[in-house]
């Protein structure tokens, strides 16, 4: 669906993105992880045609990507996002659809299907400027998807919605996704991501740094550790944390004596009624990975409010 | 294409349907028509009366004074000594002119008491008679009788103006007054539409919708679609304005009776006199002013009304692309932008007076300055190839501006946070 082929782009300053590649399967929800300022608004900003990158390509559906020819093909919400607070609901949604490429009568006929399904119809008259910041970011999304994009790009969608608007957002997200759209989803919050997203790539400092089926990265990065709830006791043992009776947290040096642990509950008749390897999140897995590198996050962006 | 049309459908309509647009388009003919209305009423109504005591010590002045005018009467009194306070009360009289004893034939002091301050008005009203009993005065003295007087009173001559091309009759007065008109109108309008070209923008970019609609189409087309959007918005604005003042001057006497060239107020016989003065006067002036060659003026006018407004609006749309919320930023970031619009205002003025000076010839033809100054100068009738040379510089400038203007634009609408400096503005022009 979506490839990207060894893409830069340099600023004065720094290397916002530093030849990167991956590719994004069809129907995909794909997480583009990074701490601030790790350069994914920038790799955004490429895909979607916004600026042209130093040198690389853009493939979509393995055709070069051009912004007049794929403008309707693409769907990207911004971090930074808004709409003219003067504008009525409706109105905003139509001059954008517009733009998109649609039709009058189609953009109504589209508008009409989401105001009804997400309850916004009430809204149409209203002005932006007069709805609370949840419902314009519902607006936003209902703007960015109306098109019906083939390539869906969100970039911090969750970021001013409550846990309500939230959870109706990502159902969206998964309805299309199972309709075949694809989608990228970048955002800093890692746990999110896991969540929402099957594959990822993290990002810092404008370098591809890690890229993956979400729990095959997470088996990568194993520590062995594992979480066991058991009827009894076990003996002391240095790697064996005991939470409360019964409650265990072990940290082991390799796979063989956590299944020396297993065998000694199985030898000694205790019962086992929870077992389960603890997997790192991916938070852990950053932080370790950056460290590892011995290199640090690009130092954060101050947030516009 | 498609897209910009949307655009500039959005811009004009979002500005045109708003109420302050109406208010504004309608309101500025009403007020317009109102002032000069109220001003006409007051001319022709006259002031309150003044009453003015003469205290004539030298005799010269006596019985000359004009008595005939609305607004003051004259009456003479004899010479006292009392204060000038109760002279006054005593003479039921606003004013007391004293006009103390010739010395050595010559005039002395003239003084003027009134309680507060003497209007403009009844200063001039009486100092020039002065001026002109003695002057006559001096002249019967020196064996001029009153009829040469008279005869030397009415002499007028004029001067009359050639183009020696095509031998026309030139009118200085009104080439002025149209150079100024219309260069000062499209010195408004840069300066109005312009400003809105770039709050316009800098909405787009605080309300963080920028680079939704970039993602749709190119922010070249974004920036032209408001800039034309804009242009129209002005054209309407300005046909609008014109309609109404024409329409209401043309109504309006038929409902307020007086405001019109006849009044129907009492008028005495200096007073008609000088009214048909006025009348063929006026005439030959509305002669001369449809002498004008108004197709090129008018023509001019439309080109230099656009052309100034595009040459300025790409500028606006760059610098309202760098500003954040703050206003006061803005404020200091149009300075580089007005500056020339100021200059060339200035320029305007004495081209006015000297269409062909060398500041004034440089003006009409560099492009940030051309459109408010040649308008000064075409009246005047300038050779046909400087209005051409100037107006391809004009359309040269304007590309060129835009085009720069554009790489500020679609850099600095991304741009979040902090405002960029001067020096990384000039490294995205570089950039391409």
């Amino acid at each position: 669906m979506l490839d990207i082929v060894s893409l830069k782009k340099y600023y004065a300053t720094q290397r916002a993105v530093d030849d990167i590649s991956f590719r994004v399967p069809k129907g995909a929800i794909f997480g583009l992880l990074g701490p601030n300022g790790a350069g994914k608004s920038s790799l955004l900003r490429m895909i979607t045609g916004i600026t042209m990158p130093d040198s690389g390509s853009i493939l979509l559906d393995g055709e070069p990507f051009h912004l007049d020819k794929h403008s309707r093909d693409i769907g990207y919400m911004p971090e930074e996002r808004g709409l003219y607070k003067r504008m009525k609901v409706e109105d905003q949604a139509m001059y954008l659809a517009q733009l998109k490429g649609l039709t009058r009568r189609e953009a109504a006929t589209k508008l009409n299907a989401w105001f009804q399904k997400l309850e916004m119809d009430s809204w149409r008259n209203k002005k932006v400027e007069d709805l609370s910041k949840g419902m314009s970011q519902k607006l936003q999304f209902v703007i960015t998807v109306l098109h019906e994009p083939k390539l869906l790009i969100l970039d911090e969608p969750f970021s001013g919605l409550d846990p309500v608007n939230s959870a109706i957002i990502k159902e969206e997200i998964h309805a299309l996704a199972a309709q075949g759209t694809t989608i990228i989803f970048s955002t800093h919050r890692m746990e999110q991501v896991e969540e929402i997203c099957k594959e990822i790539v993290l990002m810092n400092q404008g370098k591809l740094i890690l890229e993956g089926d979400v729990m095959e990265v997470k088996k990568r990065f194993r520590q062995n550790k594992y979480h066991l709830e058991i009827d009894g006791e076990l003996p002391e043992h240095p790697h064996l944390l005991c939470l409360r009776a019964g409650v265990y947290e072990a940290q082991f040096a390799s796979q063989d004596e956590a299944d020396e642990m297993i065998r000694y509950c199985l030898q000694n008749k205790i019962r086992i009624s929870n077992y389960h390897e603890v997997l790192p999140s991916l938070q852990d897995i950053f932080i370790q990975f950056v460290e590892g590198k011995g290199g640090a996050a690009r130092s954060f962006e101050k947030p516009i409010h | 294409m498609h897209k910009i049309w949307i655009i500039i459908q959005r811009e004009y309509l979002s500005r045109v349907i708003k109420k302050s647009f109406l208010v504004t388009t309608f309101l500025i003919p009403i007020a317009m028509v109102g002032i000069t209305s109220t001003m006409i009423y007051m001319a022709t109504r006259s002031e309150q009366r003044e009453n003015i005591a003469v205290m004539d010590e030298s005799g010269v002045f006596v019985d000359k004074l004009d008595t005939t005018s609305d607004a003051y009467t004259i009456k003479y009194i004899a010479t006292s000594t009392e204060s000038n306070d109760s002279i006054l009360a005593k003479n039921d009289c606003d004013l007391l002119l004293h006009i103390y004893p010739f010395k050595n034939g010559a005039p002395d002091r003239f003084h003027l008491y009134k309680e507060g301050g003497v209007s403009l008005n009844t200063k001039q009203f009486i100092s020039t008679q002065l001026d002109e009993i003695y002057r006559i005065k001096l002249m019967q003295e020196a064996g001029i009788d009153k009829s040469k007087i008279d005869s030397i009173d009415q002499s007028n001559i004029e001067l009359t103006c050639y183009d020696v091309k095509n031998n026309q009759e030139t009118h200085t007065e009104i080439s002025t007054m149209v150079g100024y008109a219309t260069g000062f109108l499209i010195y408004l309008v840069i300066l109005i539409y312009g400003m809105g070209v770039m709050r316009g923008v800098s909405e787009e970019k605080t309300n963080r919708i920028a680079e939704v609609i970039i993602s749709s189409v190119r922010p070249f087309q974004l920036m032209m679609g408001k800039i034309i959007g804009i242009a129209l918005v002005g054209l309407t604005q300005f046909t609008l304005w014109l309609a109404l003042t024409g329409l209401l001057h043309l109504f309006l006497p038929l409902f307020i009776p007086g405001l019109g060239l006849h009044s129907s107020l009492p008028i005495d016989q200096s007073a008609l006199a000088q009214t048909t003065n006025t009348n063929s006067e006026m005439l030959s002036f509305l002669q001369a002013l449809f002498a004008q060659n108004w197709l090129l003026i008018g023509a001019c006018f439309l080109f230099y009304f656009l052309g100034g407004y595009f040459i300025y609006a790409a500028m606006f749309a760059a610098i309202g692309s760098l500003v954040n919320e703050d206003p006061q930023e803005a404020q200091q970031m149009t300075f580089p932008v007005t500056m020339p619009i100021i200059v060339a205002f200035f320029i305007m003025m004495s081209a006015t007076r000297d269409p062909n000076s060398g500041l004034a010839i440089f003006g009409s033809m560099f492009p940030l300055t051309s459109p408010i100054v040649m308008m000064a100068r075409i009246p005047y009738g300038i050779p046909t190839w400087q209005i051409v040379l100037s107006m391809l510089l004009l359309i040269l400038g304007f590309v060129t501006l835009t085009w720069l203007s554009a790489k500020i634009y679609r850099t600095g609408i991304l741009m979040y946070g902090k405002k960029p400096s001067w020096k990384e503005v000039f490294r995205w022009l570089r950039q391409g």
